[in-house]
């Protein structure tokens, strides 16, 4: 607790310079990842972040010193590097775009690892800490580097938003963006240099292995809550931000803890969270959809049940108990037994000593779901030749999800009729 | 047979082109008058929507040349309006439909240019011309075929282009839309529009179209539908045996082959 308030306190100089750093880093990267992401370009955005740990290498075998803007170039020289042989190797060879990514992304990681690997045993003093470049580790983020980095984050900020609506037009129609006159292949390389740019940011805080996650997941994540894309990106980039925090915060308290995997791990329970939980897309809102229409069809087919009982014994508020209910229909006891409980609830049936029975706004409701059905038989028979003894079963699904509005265009189209194709009277409405 | 026009604002030139060295549109030669609608009628793998593209600077070409309206394509583009083939686009995109229709402004408003006022109230009369007025605000991932295909034409319209090219506006889409489209057609074409359209039902093509281009890798007829659209030249397009020229496409892509010598 002690720690949190230091840490939100930003009383803290190098606190103020992590926060600040993941913040932008994580924002620009997810900004640019939206449109990645909607190019259906994810893969390449990771073989690119794999690709940059040989530059950083070079950087440093060149120099002998771990100078950022150096390392920034050389990063940026072998993103880039990799993206024309991903482009090449499809354009000009039989290897397929999913085998050239993964091939230049292995190909180019494992050389970074070799040239890393081969600096620490150096025995060069100034490699410490080169490793951070792999995972990240955000307390590095300090003084002189931080002024690059935040650069560099605000460039892609800027630039991205100048080119919203041109980048959203070339991933949703490339054809006619290009038949507009767009420079189509300019515009997609200037994405490809904000997408290397975005993991050149990231890469002391993140680090390479894992800065992909951050430039797709907070996208992805926020694709489940909204049908919106400027609302999209603007998630997005709010989810990026909290995962950079919580991940920079969590390397603050455990000094131990890398950064970026907590990042990704922060980021991946906001997925996981959207995959289950957005109103709309989510799976548990559909499952309760589901049930709450199962629930419905079963408090329907109860109280058809007593209309059907009414209908031979010309009482349509009679009273009956579960044993002859259920000989009317047997839709389980238990599910009969609930459905009527809620019924009762809503006011529609009651029970005395076992006998249940419509009350009168339980008739009206019950003769309405007949009467969509005897409505639909005839629908069925009129308009789709379908015989008599054929219509049933459709509509006793159907009578469950006619609209008032529907029902009228039904009724409508019939000629107001009073007797279903079984020549049963259909019940007025 | 093919009926050149005097006066043409389109002038398609000896045009041939290939996919990876195989040519699949050899030479081909037409011009087209203003005002009229074209339909480019031939079958599957004729090349239709290839010599759309083609024409829309979409894919290279092997040889030849087009002008519309006597220049290059790229000093006339605002005059131009092409509609993509429906299924070409991800309809999952997050976009709504009035967005996808203000697309229609973009050409007017260069690569940072952000729509305005006149461009939405531009959007919303177009839409209410296909009949979408009351979908500006949905998804566009909830709209039927038809629904999607009025979404493209109106984007098409806002581009308040003179020279339309769709290709297969009538592909799946409902009856109700399929009259809808044509009529909308004729009225463009009545205020001098020139319109054209990939289209592969011969049945409507004789009433729809008053220019048909008849298609099979090569030209088989291009002009007026009375004159060209006769069963004789349809049958050279459908049941022609064009064996001999995919036999030389298919040698020139193994032997890699250019299309022109230099």
């Amino acid at each position: 607790m002690e720690n949190f308030l230091t840490f939100f306190s930003f009383s803290d100089p190098n606190v103020r310079y992590v926060v600040l750093g993941t913040i932008l880093l994580s924002a620009s990267a997810a900004m640019v990842g939206s449109f990645i992401l909607l190019q259906k370009k994810a893969l390449v955005g990771d073989a690119v972040a794999h690709s940059v740990l040989p530059g950083i290498c070079a950087a440093f075998l060149f120099s002998g010193t771990k100078s950022i803007p150096l390392m920034l170039l050389g990063a940026f020289t072998t993103g880039w590097l990799a993206l024309v042989a991903i482009d090449y190797l499809t354009a000009h060879s039989k290897i397929k775009k999913d085998a050239a990514i993964g091939l230049v992304l292995s190909v180019f990681f494992g050389t970074g690892i070799v040239m890393m690997t081969y600096i620490q045993q150096s025995g060069n003093a100034a490699q410490s800490g080169l490793d951070h470049f792999i995972f990240g580790k955000a307390a590095a983020l300090v003084g002189s580097d931080l002024l690059v980095f935040s650069i560099l984050a605000m460039v892609i900020l800027i630039t991205v938003s100048l080119f919203f609506k041109t980048f959203a037009l070339i991933a949703f129609d490339r054809a006619f963006a290009q038949a507009l006159g767009y420079p189509v292949r300019r515009l997609d390389l200037l994405l490809t240099s904000l997408t290397v740019l975005a993991v050149v940011t990231g890469i002391t805080a993140v680090g390479v292995v894992l800065m992909a996650a951050m430039l797709i997941t907070p996208p992805a994540a926020a694709r489940y809550w909204t049908d919106n894309i400027r609302r999209m990106v603007l998630i997005a980039v709010l989810f990026g931000t909290f995962a950079g925090l919580a991940g920079a915060y969590i390397s603050y308290v455990a000094p131990a803890m890398p950064t970026g995997p907590w990042m990704v791990v922060v980021s991946s329970l906001i997925a996981f969270f959207s995959f289950f939980f957005a109103p709309r897309r989510g799976i548990v809102p559909k499952l309760y959809r589901q049930r709450k229409n199962q629930r419905v069809i079963a408090e329907e087919n109860a109280m058809k049940v007593f209309y059907h009982l009414g209908e031979q014994g010309g009482n349509f508020t009679g009273q009956h108990n579960l044993q002859a209910l259920m000989g009317q229909r047997d839709m389980g006891a238990a599910n009969l037994r609930a459905a009527l409980h809620r019924l009762q609830a809503k006011g529609w049936v009651t029970v005395q000593h076992g006998q249940w029975s419509l009350t009168d706004d339980g008739v009206g409701k019950a003769a309405k779901v007949v009467r969509l059905h005897r409505l639909w038989e005839l629908y069925l028979t009129q308009y789709m030749a379908i015989a008599a003894d054929h219509v049933h079963d459709d509509a006793e699904t159907i009578e469950h999800i006619l609209t008032p509005e529907l029902e009228r265009e039904l009724e409508h189209q019939l000629g107001y009729p009073d007797k279903d194709p079984h020549d049963t009277e259909i019940p007025k409405g | 047979m093919i009926i050149q026009t005097p006066d043409p604002v389109l002038e398609v030139h000896d045009l041939t082109v290939s996919y990876a060295r195989k040519p699949v549109l050899w030479g081909i030669d037409f011009t087209l008058p203003a005002g009229s609608i074209t339909g480019i009628v031939g079958p599957n793998g004729a090349g239709k929507s290839t010599l759309l593209k083609a024409i829309m600077g979409l894919i290279p070409l092997s040889s030849g040349y087009v002008k519309l309206f006597g220049e290059p394509l790229d000093t006339v583009r605002n005059r131009i309006s092409y509609v993509p083939q429906r299924e070409s686009v991800d309809w999952d995109f997050p976009v709504s439909v009035l967005d996808v229709v203000l697309m229609g402004r973009y050409g007017k408003m260069g690569l940072l240019g952000n729509p305005g006022r006149h461009d939405r109230d531009m959007a919303l009369h177009c839409l209410e011309k296909v009949g979408m007025s009351a979908f500006a605000k949905r998804q566009i991932s909830q709209l039927s075929g038809g629904q999607q295909q009025r979404v493209f034409l109106a984007r098409a319209l806002a581009q308040e282009a003179d020279f339309y090219f769709m290709d297969e506006p009538f592909a799946g889409v409902d009856a109700a839309t399929e009259q809808a489209i044509i009529d909308l057609l004729k009225d463009m074409a009545a205020a001098h529009k020139t319109i054209v359209v990939v289209h592969h039902d011969l049945q409507s093509a004789r009433t729809y179209f008053d220019w048909i281009v008849l298609l099979n890798m090569r030209l088989v007829a291009a002009g007026p539908t009375e004159q060209v659209f006769t069963e004789v030249l349809v049958q050279q397009a459908y049941g022609g045996r064009l064996n001999l020229l995919s036999q030389v496409g298919d040698l020139m892509e193994k032997r890699e082959f250019p299309a022109r010598e230099n």
